[in-house]
């Protein structure tokens, strides 16, 4: 019946047989919305609703009244005001005057992004859609490339660049031509040449460097703590697949910090990091460090965060990781064993390309969770010092907290645009390339 | 068998008399069938003393006390968002009074004034006069019954000043330079160089509190009424002023006296490391009268107590400058030193929601007036897991209770006199109370203070930077509304 009436040609009437009254056609027509609607409604409800209520909340200023509350749309005030009123240097940071040399890495990095542009552009894979979201992606990079250059200190950016250096490294031992990619030549480069220069300029001017704002701090702790969680985790994936004794007991060990509540990891690093009363001050004392506090210095205050957090979640990365080293077919290892791989040529020709899909997805996992990082620096530091380990998410509830609804919703929707954008560059850029690769 | 089947007999019998005689009795209590939620925060100190006395009430009135409690970050919010969507799931709160003022202006409390007019046991003219008239009040009506008195005090080593042969710190320029003579000393006998001054300065924390008692008697000269934080008649901020400025700096040159790691400590922390006996003076509540007496301290005996320093200099209004004291410009000075005790957070109060049932409404009100009264009152105060401080005047008067909580008579005197003496102060400081003050204050001045603390700013790009932030918050929620509400708290403005 219902085949009938799809293929019914337009224009003539359809036969249609009644069964009580109503058209069998309209029952089963509907009978999909019916059962369809509860879960659209649950979506609209649960999901969409809060999500274009608290974005309007973003461009309103909420305040409780007699009986109620009263909303007053204000326009982009809160994001003005976070962007270039009185909260920018909170959110972005205290910007030093740009060097020649941070122009030269900007001119490289736009250099490099207008020449994967040409090379798209020129390709057969262009689409008009694509090009104009790559377009989106390069004025977005560059303004967070250019935030980052003015406003990281030295030993945020030694960190930063260890971890890029250290992502690249991964990146290229994927593709065929390990060691001279040219972009990684050009753009490692670039960042030492910059590096030694920033130095330079900071033994003669100290006053020159900046301050990082919520957002740098934000990315500092994701892209540090993403690429630190990944490798530990892989290190001791790789580890339990080796025959070693005691391997079920370290598997449930290397698994508790992930069953513990990030609270109690907070308070748990509080304590250790505490140089004069914690369990680790006699070797503070005796390395000369007795009068230095951890949590006192915004950089060391910094990696006690990122170390909480990669301690914390190295072992979500780690169990997946593991069961992807599992299923690593025994077969094809030993025939390479026979035909003389070494360890490496193992590694890099077997065993990666089989964990790379895996490998992509719990990246981008971390990824989008560690943007939501609050517990962690809430407890150890409260944010500061000063704002040195203030993530955005942080900001965002200490103004809820404060009955300030509007200024936290727009802090809420720009962590969900940078979110999103990392997390779409990530799978476009990166993930997509990594998986081509692998078939 | 039958011996067990008349005992059942017996039993249920006997479960039944008692149940109708307990119903009996019930109905004849006042608020028999009244069930009431009690909102607080974790505690355990302030949830303890109420639970605690919940079943006395309980067997008093027949109504039926239920302490809930939410940490402490969140209990302004959660008392806003219940009242404010009517949810009402709570009928009387244990809150800061500072947060008054965002409940009183939407309508959610009650206003408890012909209650306490009515209320003969509740001894309110026992109750400090600060606490009444401005801690309970707003705009003139009482809407909380304070349980609990706050104002921060200066504690000192007795026998560290005595070795050091100096006086316990009368202005804030004293105490800088008893922490610097103590600094180094081995004050526990642990073989370790201890601290000068102890504060607790960790961000999100009790980091801002302090600067307001610093800065408090540079710039509040005319008695409690004048306030502190702005300009009766602009709302300027008094802040980019060199009063301000010069307490930022005392604040800041504490650092150098303190633990490396001041900067993350809390009160739980800086406390600790006084029963430990690892500091020569520090800045806080009234708790740690209490907690040196308690179990486990090491400096029982040794805690002295001061109200809060003040200052030989004070702000000159008109000109934003720094003038000595003399009759005129101090004239609640004494020996020619202007103090103003801050009286931080206010002591923790109850309050009444305006939108339940009129018995319910009664029931909560009996409640906490009998945690307030007296009799119950006046032994909780000297209990240090209660958390409450004294605020009534019989408390000072009687010192039995507090021999009794393990007080010598000499630290009792010593604990209570500091307390006394700020409590009588005409020109104690009360907190912000203006709407929203928890942005100006634990958004704000806090995130500006700890990057000043952290050499990202300097004092005067701090006092800047407050300033215009607070001026940029005052002008998005109403200038004058603002000024009208902060007149309010200072009592100068009768009615709302």
């Amino acid at each position: 019946m219902e085949l009938e009436n799809q293929l019914a040609i337009p224009g003539q009437p359809t036969k249609k047989k009644r069964t009580s009254g109503i058209p069998t056609s309209w029952l089963d027509n509907s009978a999909r919305y019916v059962l369809i609607a509860p879960a659209v409604l649950i979506v609209l409800v649960m999901a969409i609703f809060p999500l274009l209520v608290s974005l309007y909340l973003s461009f309103s200023r909420f305040k409780f009244v007699r009986g109620g509350f009263e909303i007053t749309f204000i326009g982009f005030a809160n994001y003005n005001k976070l962007f270039f009123g009185s909260e920018q240097r909170h959110l972005l940071g205290k910007f030093a005057p740009l060097t020649p040399l941070d122009m030269l890495v900007m001119a490289l990095a736009i250099g490099g992004m207008v020449y994967l542009m040409y090379r798209y552009v020129r390709s057969d894979r262009f689409r008009i859609f694509g090009f104009i979201m790559r377009i989106v992606a390069m004025i977005f990079a560059g303004a967070l490339l250019l935030m980052l250059l003015a406003s990281l200190t030295l030993a945020g950016w030694i960190l930063w660049v260890l971890c890029i250096a250290i992502l690249f490294y991964a990146l290229f031992l994927y593709t065929k031509t390990a060691y001279y990619h040219p972009l990684g030549v050009i753009v490692g480069a670039g960042i030492i040449i910059w590096l030694s220069a920033r130095l330079q300029s900071v033994l003669i001017l100290p006053n020159a460097i900046g301050l990082p704002g919520t957002l740098s701090v934000t990315l500092m702790f994701v892209l540090g703590g993403v690429a630190l969680q990944y490798f530990l985790g892989l290190g001791l994936g790789l580890l339990l697949t080796q025959n070693l004794p005691g391997k079920r007991f370290f598997r449930v060990v290397f698994l508790l910090p992930m069953m513990i509540t990030p609270v109690g990891i907070g308070f748990l690093f509080k304590m250790m990091t505490d140089t004069l009363k914690g369990p680790f001050s006699p070797v503070w004392i005796a390395a000369g460090l007795g009068d230095f506090a951890m949590l006192g210095q915004g950089d060391t205050a910094r990696l006690a965060v990122i170390i909480g957090d990669t301690w914390q979640w190295t072992p979500f990365v780690f169990i997946i990781l593991l069961a992807a080293l599992e299923g690593v077919s025994k077969e094809t290892i030993e025939a390479a064993l026979v035909d003389g791989a070494n360890r490496f040529q193992m590694f890099r020709y077997l065993i990666l390309p089989e964990i790379i899909p895996v490998s992509t997805t719990v990246i981008l996992i971390r990824l989008i969770e560690s943007f939501k990082l609050i517990d962690m620096p809430n407890i150890l530091t409260g944010g500061g010092p000063g704002t040195a380990t203030e993530t955005l998410t942080l900001q965002a509830y200490v103004g809820w907290r404060s009955g300030d609804l509007g200024g936290s919703a727009a802090l809420a929707y720009i962590l969900l645009i940078v979110a999103t954008f990392c997390a779409i560059v990530f799978v476009n850029f990166i993930r997509r390339r990594l998986l081509d690769w692998v078939k | 068998m039958t011996t067990r089947k008349t005992l059942l007999l017996f039993v249920v019998g006997l479960l039944a008399l008692l149940s109708f005689s307990s119903f009996v009795t019930a109905q004849d209590l006042p608020f028999a069938g009244v069930e009431l939620d009690v909102l607080t925060f974790t505690g355990p100190q302030i949830a303890e003393p109420l639970q605690r006395r919940a079943p006395d009430f309980e067997a008093l009135t027949g109504a039926k006390i239920n302490v809930v409690t939410v940490p402490f970050s969140d209990l302004y919010q959660t008392i806003l968002t219940d009242q404010a969507t009517g949810t009402l799931s709570y009928e009387a709160f244990v809150f800061a009074p500072q947060w008054m003022v965002d409940y009183v202006v939407p309508g959610y409390l009650e206003d408890l004034t012909p209650y306490v007019e009515a209320d003969a046991d509740l001894q309110w003219e026992d109750v400090g006069q600060f606490f009444r008239e401005f801690s309970a009040s707003f705009g003139g009506s009482i809407y909380t019954i304070p349980l609990d008195g706050d104002f921060h005090m200066v504690y000192y080593r007795t026998d560290v000043l005595e070795q050091i042969g100096m006086e316990p710190p009368t202005t804030w320029d004293e105490y800088l330079a008893v922490a610097a003579a103590a600094n180094g000393m081995d004050m526990n006998g642990d073989g370790e160089g201890d601290f000068g001054s102890c504060i607790a300065k960790k961000r999100g924390e009790q980091g801002y509190w302090w600067i307001t008692s610093i800065a408090a008697p540079f710039i509040q000269t005319q008695g409690t009424s004048q306030g502190a934080f702005f300009d009766a008649e602009t709302f300027n901020p008094l802040v980019n002023n060199a009063g301000f400025i010069r307490a930022l700096e005392i604040y800041k040159e504490t650092n150098q006296y303190g633990s490396p790691d001041e900067l993350a400590m809390g009160v739980g922390d800086t406390r600790g490391m006084w029963t430990s006996g690892r500091c020569a003076l520090t800045l806080d509540w009234g708790d740690i009268g209490s907690l040196a007496v308690a179990e486990g301290s090491q400096v029982n005996g040794l805690t002295g107590a001061v109200i809060s320093p003040g200052s030989t200099m004070v702000l000159d209004r008109a000109t934003g400058e720094l003038v000595e004291c003399s009759a005129e410009t101090c004239p609640n000075a004494i020996d020619g030193v202007n103090h103003a005790p801050f009286a931080a957070f206010g002591g923790w109060s109850g309050g009444v929601s305006s939108q339940i049932d009129q018995l319910a409404k009664d029931a909560a009100y009996a409640y906490f007036s009998y945690m307030a009264q007296p009799a119950q009152a006046n032994v909780d105060v000297t209990i240090g897991a209660t958390g409450f401080n004294p605020y009534r005047i019989s408390q000072f008067e009687d010192n039995t209770a507090w021999l009794a909580g393990g007080f010598s008579e000499e630290s009792a005197a010593v604990y209570l006199g500091a307390i006394e003496a700020s409590l009588n102060s005409p020109n104690m400081v009360l907190d912000l109370r203006i709407p929203q003050n928890q942005r100006y204050q634990g958004v704000v001045l806090d995130e500006v203070l700890s990057r000043f603390l952290a050499d990202e700013l300097t004092a005067a790009e701090a006092a800047a930077e407050i300033e215009a932030r607070w001026n940029e918050i005052s002008d998005e929620l109403g200038r004058e509304d603002q000024l009208a509400a902060y007149l309010n708290t200072l009592g100068t403005q009768g009615g709302n």
